[in-house]
């Protein structure tokens, strides 16, 4: 019985974990990532991390971005290697790979190289440094698989609701336009002419924008038409009240902000600066009665939830602890060469991220996606 | 519940009004319908009652919209929201959300309702339109009818008492639209919604309606009146009217049932007449209705086809010249299997991922046929256009289309080949003017100079070297793409759902240039959901099923017993094998009454 329980129940609405809780996980691995550079426990975060996706991500649209994070990733590594292989590292070593040819540079450029000697302790420190960056890539890729974008969008706080409508209407776009692009390649195909080169760009660029802007007219009529940006009426008093206080509040701030960077103004610079911010929030406080919207089931922060962002906590906190404990594990050597080794109570704290996988719903099976046979066409 | 008090509405001072002299009232709890051919300011009355137009539109209005007592000039759309819900032709563009349950509840946050109530509503209206089982899924990945009720419902939670629909059902199989129109009745009702609804596809809402109000040309002021007695003298009307203004019926049967049941006199006169094959009749066009484009020629059938004879004679290859039969000529010759098929596809299977689009498809087309591909959406139609085209390689299977294999020819060669119209004709068209993108026509498919342009002349008799193709109306703009594509004379010629957006006359004007074309040996393979066009104009109908052909067969044959995809004639006179009221009309004159 208690086993039945303790199974994570199906993904619903209801139990939906927030969207909040998925980003301080994957921001704390990608935190325990950005304090090592040994690649065994690099892998083992882009391993967690990945484990989680497959057994807690979706197959809605914007979770297909996770794919494409790895890839970036990769790219990533082979871009640092690339640049230390032609353009040297400071990195001094004795196994010497290749010898490039050297450009020969004049004086002024002194300390850059071009070319010359390769060795593979410049590369192997490059690899490590690529890694690191690839894999706090992907532990922001694997968030953005776990959590729908416009979800998180929505926890912000009221006044800043209408920045929120204007990422997730741009978020939207940015498939439609890739499929109008993909229409207009085909199109192009119909009337015999190539699909490639500058040419097909420029042609097929301007309707893709008159697209764009089209259907940006059409979704504001469609909000207006559905009452956005509707205003409750406010009495006068409080109006002037919200005005002053936020101007009054940036004045603050700025003035805050002089005080501290002159020289002898910190005494009065921070009160000054504080007093200000707190001016400044409460006329956005009271500027959000203006506004009369409220939120539709707004995702609870629960105990899932906690354990959820608890754990990526956690892995974050240990790991900078390591850090602090044992430097040389977390960074294992590259002069001379050594392999590096798996310190244990890292690589166990590491696995402290996989909680998700466990704890977080399960999704329902994935819907089919509906797709255009055109966007078929060119998807290979 | 709407009010309009001698409304006009001027986008441009320079130019005229687009609708004038608008004096109507929309009792409470009717269902509407807006008709008249396009480009008489439908959209633009529709836009008046939720005040887009002129608030957001721009323009002028003069005279009174009011809506429940609002006035539209003091309020601003957004504070109409709570009383009027819009919805347009395309659903995609309403959404601003991207889950259904999110869109559903986006009206009823703007305006601010209590969380509770908000639940509740959604609850109802997830029901209300069976959406129950969508409620979580992203609206991307939703079919073309379940994005139209999705957007339906977004305008529904808030309660409005007044819900305005453009064009709701053109794009939708008629399966779909079948879905889209219950709910309108069901909210009509149960709820008492006043539902004003402007739709081109006028057999399948007219029985629908309340009331009529019709636009009959542009700045002509509209009347309102019973169904029955506006679509009496309509220069709109849908096939079920014109064969009761035919058969003298009176009143006339708005839906199919009514006409059943009077015509069985009908029926035995038409007994005695000859069984009617599709191209017996002369190319007159659907129905003998006005045209809406300025200028208004509408090129007699007989006019387009001799010119498009002219211009489209068929180059060297003898295998393929075809001596252009009279109108008027039997379906005999494309039936029979003696001449080489133009495109033969033979087990033809697409895979994308794990979805197969089709799967061992089988078909032949041959000089001088028309097939048309029905099926629902998403059910292969497109991506079997595209495949002939070579736009997609078979998983599966051999096309070979004029003896080459589409997706291994360079698309210069292939344009020589096979043309296709695509969905939205506006994608093929590049230029800044009619005569630049003529010149280039030429130049893609190395043909001489002026072909494309004369081409255009044959199609769209009185079009201006300098017109812009966006100021053309949609039919226009279609016919000038089909000119485009019929440059490089392709042997066949594909189109995908070409009457979308197009009114009666205009789908005449089609009708006329495709029997043309189909005459002078074209092969024509389309894609549509509008069974009456496909009665028109195909000698066979094959209909697609989740990838996979499901029946293939003379028009009359396949088209008859199926409930849905059987022309209102045909469902009127089973089971005789009567398809259009063309035919019917020919038949009565060959027989004595």
């Amino acid at each position: 019985m208690t086993s039945m329980t303790l199974r994570a129940p199906r993904a619903s609405r209801s139990n939906a974990l927030h969207a909040g809780a998925w980003w301080l996980w994957a921001l704390g691995l990608a935190a325990a990532a950005s304090r090592t550079t040994n690649p065994l426990l690099l892998g083992m975060l882009v391993g967690v991390a990945g484990y989680v996706v497959a057994a807690r991500g979706t197959d809605a649209p914007w979770a297909r971005s996770y794919g494409a994070f790895v890839k970036l990733g990769l790219l990533v590594i082979g871009i640092r290697l690339v640049f230390s292989t032609f353009f040297g590292s400071s990195i001094p070593g004795t196994h010497t790979l290749v010898h490039l040819p050297e450009v020969p540079l004049p004086d002024w450029a002194q300390g850059v190289r071009i070319g010359g000697r390769v060795t593979a302790e410049q590369l192997v420190f490059a690899a490590y440094d690529g890694a690191k960056l690839a894999t706090l890539l992907i532990c922001v890729g694997a968030a953005n698989a776990l959590a729908n974008p416009a979800r998180l969008l929505k926890s912000l706080p009221g006044a800043l609701y209408e920045a929120g409508v204007a990422v997730v209407v741009a978020m939207t776009f940015a498939p439609n336009m890739v499929a109008d692009v993909v229409r207009l390649r085909t199109a192009r195909r119909l009337r015999g002419r190539p699909t490639g080169g500058v040419g097909a760009v420029l042609q097929i660029g301007l309707p893709v924008l008159e697209g764009a802007l089209e259907r940006s007219v059409a979704v504001a009529a469609s909000m207006d038409a559905r009452g956005y940006g509707r205003t409750a009426p406010v009495p006068p008093a409080v109006r002037h009240t919200t005005t002053a206080l936020t101007l009054g509040g940036l004045l603050g701030v700025c003035a805050g902000l002089y005080g501290l960077l002159t020289a002898g103004g910190a005494s009065y610079g921070l009160p000054v600066l504080a007093g200000g911010l707190l001016a400044a929030l409460a006329g956005l406080r009271l500027g959000g009665r203006r506004g009369v919207r409220t939120r539709y089931r707004p995702d609870e922060w629960g105990v899932r939830a906690w354990l959820v962002a608890g754990s990526g906590v956690a892995v974050a906190a240990l790991m900078m602890w390591a850090a602090a404990y044992d430097p040389a594990a977390l960074h294992p050597g590259v002069v001379p060469l050594v392999a590096p080794g798996l310190p244990l109570w890292p690589a166990a704290s590491v696995l402290i991220g996989l909680l998700p996988a466990f704890v977080a719903p399960v999704p329902d099976v994935a819907p089919v996606p509906h797709v255009s046979p055109v966007m078929k066409a060119t998807a290979k | 519940m709407i009010r309009f008090e001698n409304v006009s509405v001027r986008y441009d001072d320079a130019a005229p009004s687009a609708i004038r002299g608008v004096d109507l009232t929309v009792p409470e709890g009717e269902l509407v319908l807006l008709v008249g051919p396009s480009g008489v300011g439908k959209s633009t009355l529709l836009g008046t009652v939720c005040g887009l137009v002129p608030h957001f539109t721009g323009g002028t209005l003069s005279g009174r919209v009011t809506v429940d007592g609002r006035d539209t000039r003091t309020h601003k759309p957004r504070e109409l929201a709570d009383l009027v819900g819009t919805v347009g032709q395309d659903p995609l563009a309403h959404f601003v959300t991207d889950t259904v349950e999110d869109e559903l509840a986006y009206g009823m946050e703007s305006l601010g309702l209590a969380p509770d109530v908000m639940r509740r509503r959604v609850e109802e209206t997830l029901d209300l339109l069976g959406l129950a089982e969508l409620r979580d899924r992203p609206i991307a990945t939703l079919s073309g009818g379940q994005q139209q009720r999705v957007a339906i419902g977004s305008v529904l939670t808030p309660h409005p008492k007044v819900l305005v629909l453009d064009e709701p059902t053109s794009a939708l199989d008629p399966a779909a639209a079948e879905e889209v129109l219950a709910v309108l009745q069901r909210l009509v009702h149960d709820l008492g919604t006043t539902v004003l609804l402007a739709e081109h596809r006028l057999e399948r809402v007219v029985q629908y309606a309340d009331q009529v109000i019709l636009l009959p040309g542009p700045g002509e002021t509209p009347r309102m009146g019973a169904p029955a007695d506006i679509m009496a003298d309509s220069p709109v009307r849908p096939p079920v009217v014109a064969l009761g203004r035919l058969a003298g019926w009176t009143p006339l049967p708005l839906s199919v049932r009514d006409a059943r049941r009077r015509a069985t006199a009908l029926r035995e006169r038409l007994a005695e007449a000859p069984t009617p094959t599709p191209t017996s009749v002369p190319a007159a066009g659907l129905l003998p209705a006005r045209s809406p484009e300025p200028g208004g020629q509408e090129p007699g059938s007989g006019r387009a086809g001799a010119m498009l004879a002219r211009l489209l004679r068929r180059r060297t290859e003898p295998s393929r010249a075809e001596p252009p039969r009279a109108a008027g000529a039997t379906a005999a010759a494309p039936a029979g299997g003696a001449t080489a098929p133009v495109a033969t596809v033979t087990g033809l299977g697409v895979r994308r991922d794990r979805v197969e689009a089709l799967r061992r498809v089988d078909l032949r087309v041959s000089p001088g046929e028309t097939v048309a591909l029905m099926g629902r959406n998403g059910a292969g139609k497109s991506t079997l256009l595209a495949a002939l085209v070579g736009m997609i390689e078979p998983t599966s299977g051999a096309v070979t289309v004029g003896g080459r294999t589409p997706h291994r020819t360079r698309p210069r060669d292939m344009v020589r080949e096979v043309g296709l119209v695509p969905q939205e004709p506006r994608d093929l068209l590049y230029a800044d003017t009619v005569a630049a993108e003529c010149a280039a026509a030429d130049r893609d498919a190395g043909a001489e100079p002026g072909a494309c342009r004369a081409l255009v002349a044959g199609l769209l008799p009185g079009i201006q070297d300098g017109t812009h193709p966006r100021d053309l109306s949609e039919g226009q703009r279609l016919a000038l793409a089909l000119a485009v594509v019929l440059t490089g004379r392709p042997p066949l010629l594909l189109l995908d759902e070409p009457t979308r957006g197009l009114d009666y006359a205009a789908k005449a004007r089609l009708v006329a240039v495709l029997r043309g074309l189909a005459a002078q040996g074209h092969a024509i393979v389309l894609a549509t959901h509008d069974v009456e066009l496909a009665a028109e104009l195909a000698h066979r109908v094959v209909i697609l099923a989740d990838g996979e052909v499901v029946a293939d067969g003379p028009t009359a044959e396949v088209v008859v017993s199926s409930p849905a995809f059987a022309p209102q004639v045909a469902k009127i006179l089973a089971p005789q094998h009567w398809l259009t009221v063309t035919q019917v009309r020919e038949a009565l004159d060959g027989t004595p009454a």
